[in-house]
């Protein structure tokens, strides 16, 4: 069903229905994305509110579970993640000069760190796991320290599973979009004109990174050094 | 005759007649705007039919108009407001004297104890006039204990203690009523409130005790082990509890805090979520081992323990004289629920 | 003025016949037959609803437990919650008649994320399945509010399945909402400012904005009770620490807003029923729009009022019944503008009008029983029991269903290009207003008398205040029957409407009735505000 454009011009063939031209194409997919991610920031929001209602009961628990994070992958995951939105930042910028080989290195740049990533995760969870630290999966912690209850470290982990698992789970969409975007400007789909999917791809990204930039000190170091 | 007429329920206990002239009072404004916003919607809708009134006339609207409508409704909702906020908190803490009963809510029925050792399964004798202040735990999910008869309504919580309590007016039987939905027999989870003239309630007291909560306590706090740590002597691996309850225990973290109920259930279930400061966290945690009616009657005895001026670990500093002279006897505070 | 009017015909070509095989339906990203398909799933599960209501009706003519088993009286309560509150009071107005009209009413040929939009509703069709699903193979009896520890621990029954269900229905709901929102921001055709849009509009967009800020909380509230359920640890089990109130909160920080998701929409539907059934434009127009927002707002505001025995400190129980207060102020104000709109009004009585005149009525009796349980001394007294029932069924029965049937009746002509029969239209609508009141105005004096909700046995003195219940019940349940044969029938064989049978100025009526695909011919320029009757002497009322 064509739409009515200027007089004479053939639409361009990314325009999809309802919208009149390109701009507003681009702005209202941008706003539909902001809305999603405020989406996804209320349902991670649930989650850190359930942390820090348990934290600010139990802190002694809470801070010997810090204790058995691992500040080494921790840290090092999140320069992994940094860099690649910096590398998602210029794929962006690639897309808006059209530059499709630039888009493609810098996407694929970025889908290295986030397998790092994930890699990196997989093998602290199985330290975890190899450690008794796995709620319903044998946990075993013994601590003598005064105030903690063995009952609430447990809670801790259970948040930080759940907290780090959905991360995860939004790193594995993320990675998921990444690709199709790398495969998309692999076939010259973006230019100068058109490139506002990359623009969304990367929003997503950067929120999901933003995610594990609260996460990180809240769950490893906030904690931690206290007496 | 209120009472009588089966849409009102009885009136028994201190907080009836506080409560049902809030609810008269807004039954009077509900009728008020309801009738009037009816009517109004009926006249118009008549007299401005299209068939007598074919030219609707456009009225953009009024500012005057839309802040009286926004304001008077504005000042009748903060009278309500502040007007039921008065009579909540005339709930709040029960009232120094009251009369205790302990209770333990499970799916589905509820358990009493009276201090005296009486114990009821489903039903609760009370004396009329006196307040009653009823200590409740759950055992598994969450209850809810509501006495329609007295406006008393309190969640049942597991792992929590908490206090309703109330004034019971007028001798009767009333009923009680599990209110919170717990499970299959929810609807089988009710009983009796039993409201007795004072001497007709010390005649049942007197009846059939099986030796009161405390003195059950007492013999646990052997059979558990306890009286081997808990000593007033040199020996003690524990703090001695003589006159702890109500009084304001020192942790190790600095923070103090004031040994109620639910302070000494968790130090028994969870002994090391708070150290006592001067002394080891050796405590053994006795989660599953004590079920919710012996706890019951070891927070009874070590509420009963008397007055111990020096509580005093032999490792630790000698206490200043400030501390010694501390601890008068101390009216047992009760938490808000 | 026209001389004798010409019998209406429809377009040739229109969104219903342009296409008539099954994929061109399954795979439609048409926002009109999306809403179409909407309704087909959400009258299902509305007499699905409906059947477990009847069932628990039933039940309580007697005291005893006699039809049923506990065990199924508590799914039988469960289940009519669940279906009702997320597979058909949250969907019913937008996405149904908001997606049906919404695009018309900016002058859009679509939602902004058409495919999005077919995806919102695979997304409930799947929920609904699943859901249905753990229905058919023994239920879930954790009431509808899966408080913990109990849902958590000690049901047996399909509370898993019944999340997953849930959580599809909860993910339709998000992107509907962020349809609405888009739509509303970017697509509003030339000339058609905020201060010029129709109000369903206003109250569509707040509702957009209560589905994507407060859905995900629920959303993931219910991911940890179904973690702590599958793998058994503890989030809100407090043999391991967990507190059992917190679920509380996460619960009813989105289904407190979830109950102004269902009103705003209706309230939407009256304005624009009100507006075009006395021919002019509504009282204070700014502060029926502002109102809207301001109740999406407050609405986050006051979940702790379901709480307020459930052992929460004294100090947010005064906020949270403050604030209570304050949300019920526009609502108020909304209720006076209509009914100012009706003085010196052009009135009609037809069926929407009814709806609305009903809706208008049982919304401030709704209400106002909520001052009731806004007050913290009654609330301790009447929540928990069925004082509570009766008033949020007065909101969302005597309110929202209302709102949406007469949604139904006033667009009916638009969607399908046939005249339901007003005769036949009216009857239903009082039999449903009596048998209405007559279920759940006597919920009022027993929750007073202290019945408590959820029981499937209760004592002797609450038997006869039941069976008037149960008797209006079976009034109510003839009169939803009723539209739904004399609509079916109205498909074949109702009047041909024409284009604008309402003489509506609503942007949506300025095209042929049913609608093309594409919706408007040229894109509509909008040059004045909304309901200027005063200026169109010309659209008349033809129907």
């Amino acid at each position: 069903m064509s739409h009515s454009t200027e007089a004479g011009t053939v639409p361009h063939p990314a325009l999809q229905v309802p919208y009149r031209d390109l701009d507003q194409q681009r702005e209202t997919a941008t706003l539909g994305m902001f809305v999603f991610l405020l989406t996804e920031l209320m349902m991670f929001g649930g989650l850190f509110c359930a942390y820090l209602v348990y934290r600010t009961l139990y802190f002694p628990s809470f801070q010997e579970g810090s204790k058995h994070m691992d500040l080494a992958i921790g840290a090092v995951n999140t320069a992994v993640l940094i860099c690649s939105s910096l590398t998602m930042a210029l794929g962006v910028q690639a897309a808006q000069k059209g530059r499709s080989k630039a888009i493609v290195s810098w996407m694929a740049v970025t889908l290295l760190f986030g397998c790092t990533f994930l890699v990196l995760k997989g093998v602290e969870y199985y330290q975890h796991w190899r450690a008794h630290e796995v709620p319903g999966l044998g946990f075993d912690l013994a601590s003598s320290t005064a105030g903690v209850d063995i009952a609430r470290v447990q809670l801790f982990f259970v948040l930080y599973f759940i907290m780090t698992g959905l991360h995860a789970l939004h790193m594995l969409i993320g990675i998921g979009l990444v690709t199709w975007i790398t495969i998309c400007a692999g076939k010259g789909r973006y230019t100068e004109g058109y490139h506002n999917p990359v623009e969304n791809v990367g929003l997503y990204w950067h929120f999901v990174d933003l995610v594990w930039i609260y996460l990180f000190p809240l769950l490893y170091l906030i904690s931690r050094t206290r007496t | 005759m209120w009472t009588d007429f089966p849409l009102f329920p009885a009136r028994a206990s201190n907080f009836a007649d506080k409560v049902d002239p809030l609810y008269f009072f807004l039954i009077a404004i509900t009728v008020f705007f309801s009738v009037g916003i009816f009517l109004t919607i009926t006249v118009f809708a008549i007299k401005y039919r299209r068939s007598v009134h074919p030219q609707a006339e456009q009225i953009e609207g009024s500012l005057a108009v839309e802040a009286t409508w926004s304001i008077i409704p504005l000042a009748i909702a903060m009278v309500i407001f502040v007007w039921g906020a008065a009579v909540y908190y005339s709930y709040g803490a029960p009232p120094k004297n009251a009369l205790r009963v302990y209770g333990t809510a499970k799916q589905w029925m509820w358990k009493f104890q009276h201090p005296d050792g009486q114990r009821e399964i489903n039903e609760l004798h009370v004396p009329v006039g006196q307040d009653v202040a009823v200590t409740l735990i759950s055992q598994d999910v969450i209850h809810s204990f509501f006495v329609p008869a007295f406006r008393v309504k309190m969640d049942v919580l597991p792992n929590r203690y908490r206090t309703v309590w109330f004034r019971p007016t007028r001798a009767g039987t009333y009923h009680l009523f599990c209110a919170e939905y717990c499970g299959t027999s929810h609807s089988g989870m009710i009983g009796w409130v039993m409201v007795m003239e004072p001497a007709d309630y010390e005649t049942w007291l007197a009846s059939g005790a099986e030796g009161s909560l405390a003195s059950s306590g007492d013999k646990l706090f052997r059979h558990f082990g306890c009286i081997s740590c808990h000593r007033a002597d040199k020996g003690a691996r524990g703090p001695d509890l003589a006159g702890l309850y109500g009084k304001e225990v020192h942790l190790q973290d600095g923070t103090t805090q004031i040994a109620d109920e639910n302070y000494i259930r968790e130090s028994i279930l969870a002994p090391k979520a708070k150290i006592v400061a001067g002394w080891q966290p050796i405590m053994p945690v006795f989660q599953g081992q004590v079920n919710e009616d012996e706890m019951l009657e070891l927070i009874a005895y070590i509420k009963s323990l008397q007055q111990n001026p020096l509580n005093v670990n032999p490792n630790a500093p000698i206490p200043d004289e400030e501390q010694r002279k501390r601890n008068p006897q101390v009216e047992p505070q009760v938490t808000r629920p | 003025m026209s001389a004798a009017p010409t019998a209406a015909v429809h377009p040739r070509e229109h969104y219903l016949n342009v296409d008539y095989g099954i994929r061109s339906w399954l795979l439609t990203t048409d926002h009109k037959r999306i809403a179409i398909l909407y309704m087909i799933s959400v009258t299902v599960m509305f007499f699905i609803g409906g059947i477990f209501a009847t069932l628990i009706r039933l039940e309580l003519m007697t005291p005893a437990g006699d039809l049923v088993t506990s065990d199924t009286y508590n799914k039988l309560f469960t289940m009519h919650g669940i279906v009702m509150v997320f597979f058909f009071l949250i969907p019913s107005v937008p996405a149904v008649i908001g997606n049906f009209v919404l695009p018309m009413m900016v002058g859009a040929r679509d939602m902004a994320f058409p495919k999005i939009n077919l995806l919102s509703w695979y997304l409930y069709v799947i929920g609904a399945g699943i859901t249905l699903y753990c229905i058919t193979i023994g239920g879930v009896d954790t009431g509808w509010t899966f408080y913990t520890p109990f849902s958590t621990t000690y049901s047996n029954t399909y509370v898993f399945g019944s999340i997953v269900g849930i959580l599809f229905a909860g993910f339709s709901s998000i992107f509907t909402g962020l349809n609405f929102i888009a739509t509303i921001h970017k697509l509003r055709a030339p000339g058609l400012t905020w201060r010029r849009m129709q109000l369903f509009l206003w109250s569509n967009y707040a509702t957009g904005v209560i589905m994507i800020l407060g859905t995900p909380v629920v959303a993931i509230a219910l991911i940890l009770v179904a973690v702590e359920r599958v793998w058994h640890i503890g989030i809100f089990n407090p043999a391991l620490g967990g507190d059992p109130v917190l679920f509380q909160h996460l619960f009813w920080f989105y289904s407190h807003p979830a109950v102004y998701i269902m009103v705003l929409p209706a309230m939407g539907v009256v304005s624009e029923l009100v507006t075009t059934f006395s021919r002019k434009r509504v009282f204070g127009y700014e502060f029926v729009a502002a109102a809207s927002i301001a109740i999406a707002v407050f609405g986050f505001l006051v979940w702790g009022h379901h709480m307020f025995v459930a052992g929460i400190s004294l100090y947010s129980a005064l906020l949270f019944s403050i604030m209570s207060y304050l949300v019920a102020i526009p609502s108020a104000v909304k209720v006076f503008n209509w009914t100012a709109t009706l003085y010196k009004g052009a009135i009609s009585y037809r069926t929407p009008m009814l709806y609305a005149f009903g809706f208008i009525g049982l919304f401030t009796m709704g209400g106002l029983t909520g001052l009731f349980v806004a007050a913290l001394g009654v609330d301790i007294h009447v929540t928990d029991t069925y004082f509570v029932v009766a008033h949020f069924h007065y909101i969302m029965v005597g309110g929202t269903v209302m709102a949406y049937l007469g949604a139904i009746h006033y667009w009916w002509p638009k969607m399908f290009g046939r005249m339901y029969p007003e005769g036949w239209a009216k009857l239903s609508a009082g039999i449903i207003f009596i048998g209405f009141n007559v279920t759940f105005f006597p919920q009022f004096l027993l929750g007073y008398l202290g019945m408590p909700r959820r029981y499937h046995a209760y004592a002797p003195e609450f038997q006869v205040l039941n069976v008037m219940s149960t008797a209006g019940a079976s009034i109510l349940a003839v009169g939803y029957m009723l539209p739904l044969i004399y609509l079916l029938w109205s498909l074949r064989y109702g009047e041909i409407a024409p284009a604008n049978p309402w003489g509506s100025t609503g942007l949506e009526w300025q095209t042929t009735s049913p609608p093309p695909t594409h919706n408007f011919e040229e894109t509509p320029v909008v040059t004045e505000e909304a309901y200027a009757y005063d200026k169109h002497p010309e659209m008349e009322f033809v129907a």
